[in-house]
């Protein structure tokens, strides 16, 4: 459900920026979308395509990368790869992990056409 | 859409209890649209022929402008569409909102703890209780609440009969509070007197174990409660919650005879996502482990004030 209201932010991002750079619509927009940032890609790309119409986004075509989830092991101090959060140590099978990356929620960029 | 409180539909509103706040018009209706657009002066030509829409025509003069497309300049034969760069946080508005609310309970010598839970598990009951506690253990520590649900004002209404100052959120169709809907609700709730006596802010976020978790109100902290008859398997279905708590409440424990709930197993699980988060078992109907959850409040009511007290004498030396 939040990824409509994120779907918001990111259409009142976009808005922002054409007050500033002055373009009249959106053809690419390229999102990060972590494994550990807990958000639903499928979830957000619909939520962005049920506001698309009539905004700037009408019609652009919309990739989310999605980094995979990096912990540092206090343990074995290393950092491993963990699918989500609670997710064991590659190495010791312990669970004093540190999220490191993959938490990233952000608009990358876009292509915009005057 | 809104982006306020991610209602859908256009009767979705965000209101403050009592003060008759009316969430604005989606600024996404058409009118709000084309009143944001700032109305420049040099309106775009019907293009002459493709590759020509840069062109823009002053309506007053007619003069010419060939730069005004998105590129800047007109190359002939060169598309005006481009790219453009912005490596932006998607919640880095509602964060920047959070960091003036933390700015502000800085300023009041305020302490918020941000309380998240699924529905049901006791939260209002546990405020509740928490109030009365305080108020034998703590007499003069100024107490209020902001309560967020998606409606009625029923949650805040069980607060006030505590005694305690309360104001509802209605959030609509909107899954979470965010730091904007705390700002508004913190102006109009708080004394505004720059006092130096500390005081304790609980806000109850909406009943929900998903959305709250990303969204930062300034908060000195989130409190998740779990309740035993919930599963003790909770923390790691919802792990994003209790990996963004700094402290787990297991309540209800006083029905623990009646139930298959392996407490030891709950906390293992809650360590697995957040290896830091610290755990407080409690029950708001027996009082039992009260004791416990009012000493942690009070060490961080303790750790604030000399937060702020560190930050004057920092103010005063560097004036």
């Amino acid at each position: 459900m939040h990824e409509a209201s994120l779907a918001g932010g990111i259409l009142q991002l976009v808005e922002r920026t054409a007050e500033r750079e002055r373009f009249a619509r959106v053809t690419h927009l390229r999102l990060e979308a972590g494994q550990l940032a807990g958000v639903e890609s499928r979830a957000l790309r619909f939520a962005l395509e049920a506001i698309a119409p009539g905004t700037l986004l009408d019609g652009a075509r919309i990739d989310i990368d999605e980094p995979p989830g990096e912990a540092w092991c206090m343990d074995c101090s290393l950092t491993v790869q963990i699918a989500q959060r609670g997710d064991a140590c590659a190495h010791c099978g312990g669970y004093r992990l540190q999220p490191t990356g993959g938490t990233e929620l952000k608009v990358i960029d876009m292509q915009v056409e005057d | 859409m809104c982006v306020v409180c991610g209602c859908a539909g256009d009767g979705s509103q965000v209101t403050m209890e009592g003060h008759g706040h009316a969430h604005p018009p989606s600024p996404y209706s058409p009118a709000a649209r084309r009143a944001k657009s700032g109305a420049p002066a040099i309106r775009r030509a019907e293009p002459a022929h493709a590759g020509a829409s840069h062109v823009a025509v002053d309506p007053t003069s007619g003069d010419l402008h060939f730069g005004a497309g998105a590129a800047k300049v007109s190359v002939p034969g060169m598309s005006q569409a481009r790219a453009i760069r912005l490596e932006t946080d998607i919640l880095g508005e509602n964060d920047r909102v959070a960091a003036q609310n933390r700015a502000q309970f800085a300023a009041y010598a305020v302490t918020a703890l941000n309380f998240v839970s699924s529905p049901g598990s006791g939260k209002t009951t546990l405020l509740c209780a928490t109030i009365e506690a305080l108020k034998a253990r703590a007499p003069g520590l100024p107490v209020a609440v902001i309560e967020g649900d998606q409606q009625t004002s029923f949650d805040a209404d069980r607060i006030r009969a505590t005694g305690a100052p309360a104001l509802q959120v209605n959030t609509g169709k909107g899954c979470h509070l965010d730091a904007p809907m705390v700002a508004e609700a913190f102006a109009r709730l708080h004394r505004h007197d720059h006092g130096e006596e500390r005081s304790l802010l609980f806000i109850e976020n909406v009943g929900n174990l998903v959305c709250p978790a990303m969204w930062d109100l300034g908060e000195a902290a989130k409190v998740a409660i779990l309740s035993v008859t919930e599963g003790e398997d909770k923390p790691l279905k919802y792990p994003d919650m209790f990996a963004a708590s700094s402290l787990m409440l297991v309540n209800k424990i006083d029905l623990l005879p009646y139930l298959n709930f392996d407490i030891e197993r709950c906390i293992a699980f809650a360590r697995r996502v957040n290896p830091d988060i610290q755990v407080i078992r409690v029950s708001a109907t027996t009082g039992e482990g009260m004791g416990d959850w009012l000493a942690w409040i009070e060490s961080r009511l303790k750790a604030d004030a000399v937060a702020s007290l560190r930050a004057g004498i920092v103010r005063s030396i560097a004036s």
